[in-house]
């Protein structure tokens, strides 16, 4: 019963501060807004007993990604002089084209959403039982992801060492 | 809900909350008698018998300076800020054991608030939302030395974050679990981790003075080149929520080093006690690991001058984090051999 009451609490917290992400006038405070909607989320993960990918959803996302927006948000200093004022017929095709976006998903969701209570004790999220599945079950998928992470990197250090930059 | 259950948590975390607070505020006379000492001064010894009043002195002081918030300033960040930097120095106190279960009225009683079974990433996840309270200070004051501060201490924690985490797999590997429970209780008797770890240990110990801003680290307040750093534009208890949670987190990430690598309330000998006995000097050995660090934090702040950025980078990139990868590779050969599966 409590379980439920703070999960019902947490989910319209959790949508209240995604829609201040998109809402605030500020890029820094919809970043921060983001950061918060990830702890929501991490949030849901523990009531579900996923304490592993509630965590691993901290570190990644919170820690490590939001920083980095974080980072360059700063270093680009907007200003509210800067902005350029809002193209009406180009906010109003956005509009239409989430919309039917929306309309797409929540199409192909339909029957899969079922609103009961999603609050379900099972040990599957957490280490030993993840690692387990992993490493036997999903062990391509996860290999072949660790080699896209690699290449990715190997990319990046070599797009930043092509120009030799001559410093004075 | 066990209504004990319920008191006796409560209970716990108001201790722990005050004896970190207490410890921190100590910290901060004691660091400045040692930097007397070393530089051959006297130190505070004004307020009370050998200045031991000077914490609070200071703190009084801290309460009654003129609470200034610059005019062009993110208002609601800039109170955020040190309140974010406290938050995280403190909330890793939660999963610390503390020492042996100790009994109270016949109830037997963790001396841990929290046994996660995800305790180590637990604590990464707290050091890489740490660089927030610092970041958002910066940034907000609306001052270039406090942004370059602020850009300065992320990239410093974002860069050894990685070393740290690298080098702590090699403990996880050692005992095969992630809770700091289980990781304290393999480390019985004179068990340590350190005597099989200590190429890891030592990695772990700069990165925690680099996670904690400490000197040699501490480019982000660098006084020549940045004024203040990060908190130029602070002022009275924010500055001093700033500053104390410096203090803070050292008392915490030395109570970690104590707890990963030096057995935790583990002593040789203990198996000749028991019972609250044997609870009492846990403990007692605990904290007297802990002071240990804090003391070679301030004796290696007070003898080594402050770091080059650029050294800084090259030390953690080129160093710190090929030698904890290298580590963890023969950790986990020597683990696989000594398992059998060659």
């Amino acid at each position: 019963m409590i379980l439920e009451l703070i999960s019902i609490i947490l989910g319209g917290m959790t949508i209240g501060s995604a829609l201040m992400v998109i809402l605030s006038k500020h890029p820094i405070r919809s970043v921060l807004y983001l950061v918060i909607t990830f702890f929501f989320i991490s949030g849901h993960f523990i009531l579900m007993n996923a304490q592993f990918i509630a965590i691993v959803n901290i570190i990644v996302y919170a820690g490590a990604i939001m920083v980095l927006f974080l980072f360059v948000l700063m270093l680009l200093n907007l200003n509210k002089v800067d902005e350029k004022k809002t193209n009406h017929p180009i906010s109003f095709t956005a509009v239409i084209a989430g919309g039917a976006l929306l309309l797409v998903i929540l199409a192909a969701l339909k029957d899969g959403i079922t609103f009961t209570n999603t609050i379900v004790k099972s040990d599957v999220g957490l280490v030993e039982n993840l690692g387990t599945l992993l490493f036997s079950k999903y062990v391509v998928p996860f290999e072949i992801s660790s080699i896209l992470f690699i290449s990715a990197m190997v990319g990046a250090v070599l797009l930043a060492k092509r120009e030799k930059q001559h410093i004075d | 809900m066990d209504t004990a259950l319920l008191i006796e948590k409560f209970s716990l975390v108001v201790i722990v909350f005050l004896i970190s607070l207490g410890v921190a505020a100590y910290s901060t006379y004691f660091e400045r008698k040692l930097a007397a000492w070393i530089q051959d001064r006297i130190g505070p010894d004004r307020a009370g018998p050998f200045g031991l009043l000077q914490p609070i002195a200071d703190g009084v002081k801290m309460f009654m300076k003129e609470d200034f918030i610059p005019k062009n300033s993110d208002k609601w960040l800039f109170i955020i800020g040190p309140g974010i930097s406290m938050f995280t120095a403190l909330i890793t106190s939660t999963i610390i054991p503390w020492g042996p279960p100790i009994e109270i009225f016949g109830r037997q009683i963790e001396l841990q608030i929290a046994d996660f079974n995800i305790g180590i990433l637990f604590i990464f996840g707290v050091v890489s939302i740490g660089v927030y309270g610092i970041m958002i200070g910066g940034w907000a004051s609306n001052n270039k030395y406090s942004l370059f501060g602020a850009i300065r201490a992320s990239s410093q924690m974002i860069s050894y974050e990685l070393a740290m985490g690298i080098s702590l797999i090699t403990i996880i590997l050692l005992t095969g679990s992630l809770s700091l429970t289980d990781i304290v209780k393999s480390q019985h008797g004179m068990n340590w981790n350190i005597f099989y770890q200590p190429v890891c240990f030592l990695i772990f110990f700069i990165c925690s003075l680099a996670e904690t801003n400490r000197a040699p680290f501490d480019l982000a307040e660098c006084e020549s080149e940045l004024v203040g750093g990060y908190h130029t534009e602070y002022s009275s208890m924010k500055l001093g929520l700033f500053l104390f949670a410096e203090y803070v987190s050292m008392f915490i990430s030395s109570a970690l080093m104590a707890i990963l690598f030096f057995g935790g309330y583990n002593f040789p000998g203990m198996d000749y006690f028991d019972g609250n006995t044997l609870a009492i000097l846990g403990v007692l050995a605990f904290f007297t690991k802990t002071f240990l660090f804090i003391f070679v934090f301030m004796w290696i702040r007070w003898t080594i001058p402050r770091f080059r950025f650029d050294q800084l980078m090259h030390l953690g990139w080129k160093t710190l984090i090929p030698a904890a990868i290298i580590n963890m590779l023969i950790t986990a050969i020597v683990i696989a051999f000594h398992k059998g599966w060659f």
